[in-house]
């Protein structure tokens, strides 16, 4: 059954990958505020309903 | 006390937003490339799903072999929901919400372009070569390896795109759902590559490195998270952005979403093994599975939970908006699914549920419900956005919300009450112990049922038809703003570099992305590098009267694997008295350690094999021939399409050799030069087979398929009943 270490390693450095991004995250205050963020995203961006396709 | 000091400083570092203000515009014509192969191929999918479902009520018509027999139509179908409907319906959501997440347009254009022609050619190369009988033989996994390759390099380009983009974004905040696609892109990466390692055998056929229980483990890894990683979390992340969208509301909890996400990552990669439990998979490794999967449980629901009290006093919006109609219905449907998941994957309810309709019956509800009802929900949104137009017809919409939920309906229900009525039907006894019902018994009795879930898929593929005349309809009548201007300050730089700082502090500064980027690269380059040699070594028999297929049955194997009779034929008895008197002694691990690819199945819609040439069940090779050419003169009431072809056919010889080379490669112990005779072997084996047949009135010339596929057939499960003694299981 050989192959579980290899499922095993490969699966605990995607874990630990995501551990580092986790730990990244919440050290550079991703989650200092846990409420504003829900909220933004209900805001559009764009200029004006009006645009007619304008060229990037 | 170090807490407190580390969110005062980054208190301190949250900048006041002082950049610039930039204009920028999104691209929408991405967006809409993606949706419209999200409907085409979804009706298609849906198309095939439909016609394989009715094909097991009318095998004799609906069989069109040899491309679109049952065993080589199904994994078309599941390929094309899968990886056609639902991955473009992943694309067109993600370009549309990351673009607005981020608050700046893809980082290029051209990448996306490649992204999505790349991904349609992946598509229909796909539908060309299932039919043809190309295939792995690893469900959800089946398409050769130039299209696995293929596969892994559009899916970096869409990483690539993405990474660039997070790094050249306006807003600091990485809201949650740009974090769901991070952790698909990357796990999803992983997953395909490491199952996919394969060595060539000709163009078009390949050889897993891993044999029978190994390579069955590495299979249900990446299947199991195939339905975590390509299925749940980038449609999670879409539930987190469309449902807010939709609803106009704020998700009912934001910190609750962040630990949905986070717990769920961690959890899902481990769950794979109880896709395996009963079988010849190691105990310790199947309890790992069960225990992982029933926690999924939590973080599962709390995102249901969260999706659904977003509505919390909104409930009057879903009265009269379609689109929060097919959310929350998604939602529910998402929530049903992850609790009958974990009861599943119980070892107990497992032994009831495993190998029946009852799974095909839960994945459908993740299927159509989750995943086909967000995705519709999030079209009709989308479309009328960017082409700033009304939607053209809301009853329509409304027609389409009904047919689809009475779909899943009318699909489930009957594929529940199937399910458990099959599995009570294999356990039944007689008084005197004997098995109450033949296999072919439950067969017959199922068809009423199959009826039935046709006629709720055929209502759910309306209501998408009806869906792409409405959003035809709404699209002829206006014009795409393929580029939508957009303001937003740029993101200013916290982190200014001094004079004399320490060379780590460079790599802090980098975020985190970059880093799983390398990280992919890395496992890539080391699992396509360390696994081959790995595991050629570690197939060594553990049990010695399990000798190699012989050139003819390899040649017939093949044979199987490209007909997709795994499809509906399962290779693993399991411990149970109601196995073992029906199918022989239970399977050993040991047995499969020649078996590239493993061919266990998941569903037995026809009888176990894993003993066909051995035992009581032991047929004469003139009832396989019959068999094969008319199943339903030798069964009444059988669903097996007939194989007639495989008459008609020549074996191609021409490969055996390489075939058996790559198998010395992968540690099967053919002898030294032996690809070079091999071939003598195969003729004079075909050549006793064809004698035998005639001896019972059976003509046919020595060289066609059929007779390699009888030699493959027969020779299952007799090699531990050769030698008693050596058949201990370690």
């Amino acid at each position: 059954m050989s192959v579980l270490i290899v499922l095993v390693i490969v699966s605990v450095i995607v874990a630990g990958g995501f551990l580092i991004a986790f730990i990244w995250s919440v050290k550079k205050g991703q989650y200092d505020d846990d409420y504003a963020p829900s909220v933004r995203i209900l805001f559009d961006d764009t200029v004006s309903t009006e645009n007619k396709n304008p060229k990037k | 006390m170090q807490l407190e000091q580390s969110t005062l400083t980054t208190k301190v570092a949250e900048p006041p937003v002082t950049g610039k203000r930039e204009t920028f515009y999104y691209d929408n014509a991405i967006v809409r490339n993606f949706s419209y192969a999200t409907i085409i191929w979804g009706v298609v999918g849906m198309l095939g799903g439909l016609w394989a479902a009715l094909q097991l009520l009318f095998p004799n018509v609906l069989n069109v072999g040899p491309w679109f027999n049952f065993g080589r139509l199904r994994p078309l179908h599941t390929n094309a929901v899968i990886f056609a409907f639902v991955g473009n319906g992943i694309f067109m959501g993600y370009y549309y919400s990351i673009q607005r997440l981020l608050k700046s347009r893809m980082w290029s254009d051209k990448l996306s372009r490649i992204h999505f022609w790349g991904w349609q050619l992946i598509i229909v190369a796909a539908a060309i070569t299932l039919p043809l009988g190309y295939t792995t033989g690893k469900e959800y996994a089946e398409l050769e390896w130039p299209i696995d390759i293929a596969i892994t390099v559009i899916w970096l380009v869409f990483g690539w795109n993405m990474f660039a983009t997070i790094l050249k974004r306006r807003e600091r905040h990485l809201y949650v759902a740009v974090w769901f696609y991070i952790a698909t892109f990357v796990t999803v990466a992983v997953l395909h590559v490491v199952n996919s390692i394969e060595i060539p055998a000709g163009f078009w056929k390949s050889y897993p490195v891993y044999a029978g229980v190994q390579d069955a483990l590495v299979q249900w890894w990446y299947g199991h998270n195939a339905v975590a990683f390509f299925l749940t979390t980038p449609y999670l992340g879409l539930m987190y952005y469309f449902l807010p969208k939709a609803a106009n509301r704020p998700v009912y909890s934001y910190k609750l979403s962040i630990i949905h996400f986070w717990a769920l990552i961690f959890l899902y990669i481990w769950a794979g093994p109880h896709h395996l439990l009963y079988t010849a998979l190691p105990n310790w490794a199947q309890s790992l599975g069960i225990v992982f999967s029933f926690m999924l449980i939590f973080p599962s629901w709390g995102g249901m939970i969260n999706g659904l009290l977003t509505l919390r006093g909104a409930w009057d919006k879903v009265r009269d908006d379609v689109i929060l109609k097919f959310m929350v219905v998604a939602v529910t449907a998402y929530g049903m699914a992850t609790f009958e998941g974990p009861m599943l994957s119980l070892k107990s309810i497992n032994a009831l549920s495993h190998f029946t309709d009852w799974t095909v019956a839960h994945v459908h509800v993740g299927g159509l419900g989750w995943n086909g009802m967000l995705t519709f929900g999030i079209l009709y949104w989308i479309i009328p956005k960017i082409f700033r137009t009304e939607l053209f017809s809301k009853k329509l919409a409304n027609l389409h919300f009904w047919l689809g939920t009475l779909g899943i309906l009318f699909w489930a229900i009957p594929m529940y009450w199937a399910g458990f009525m099959q599995t009570s039907m294999w356990k039944q006894f007689t008084p005197s112990g004997q098995l109450k019902y033949q296999f072919l018994d439950t067969v017959t009795f199922m068809k009423p049922f199959y009826a039935v879930r046709g006629f709720g898929g055929t209502l759910f593929l309306l209501g998408a038809i009806i869906m792409m005349y409405n959003l035809f309809k709404t699209v002829a009548k206006a014009k795409i703003v393929a580029n939508e201007q957009a303001e937003a300050p740029a993101l200013e730089k916290v982190y200014h570099k001094h004079k004399g700082e320490h060379w780590h502090r460079w790599i802090e500064r980098k975020p985190a992305p970059l880093l799983i980027a390398s990280l992919i690269v890395i496992l890539i380059g080391g699992a396509v590098e360390m696994i081959p040699t790995f595991m050629i070594k570690s197939n060594i028999p553990t049990i010695a009267a399990v000798k190699p297929y012989t050139p003819l049955e390899l040649q017939g194997r093949d044979l199987y694997v490209r007909e997709g009779c795994y499809v509906c034929h399962s290779q693993m008895i399991r411990p149970f008295r109601h196995e073992t008197e029906r199918y022989g002694e239970y399977s050993k691990a040991g047995e499969f350690v020649y078996d590239h690819p493993f061919q266990w199945g998941s569903k037995r819609t026809g009888p176990d094999l894993a003993r066909e040439g051995a035992g009581n069940n032991r047929k004469s090779n003139a009832w396989h021939f019959n068999h094969l050419d008319d199943p339903q003169s030798i069964s009444t009431g059988s669903v097996m399409p007939a194989y007639s072809f495989l008459i008609d056919n020549a074996l191609d010889t021409s490969t055996t050799a390489g075939k058996i080379r790559v198998m010395q490669k992968l540690g099967v112990p053919y002898p030294a030069g032996y690809d070079k005779i091999a071939n003598q072997d195969l003729v004079k084996q075909a050549n006793e087979i064809a004698e035998d047949l005639k001896k019972n009135s059976v003509s046919v010339k020595s060289d066609k398929e059929v007779i390699a596929i009888i030699a493959y057939l027969q020779r299952l499960g007799t090699d531990i009943t050769k030698n008693k003694m050596t058949a201990e299981n370690k």
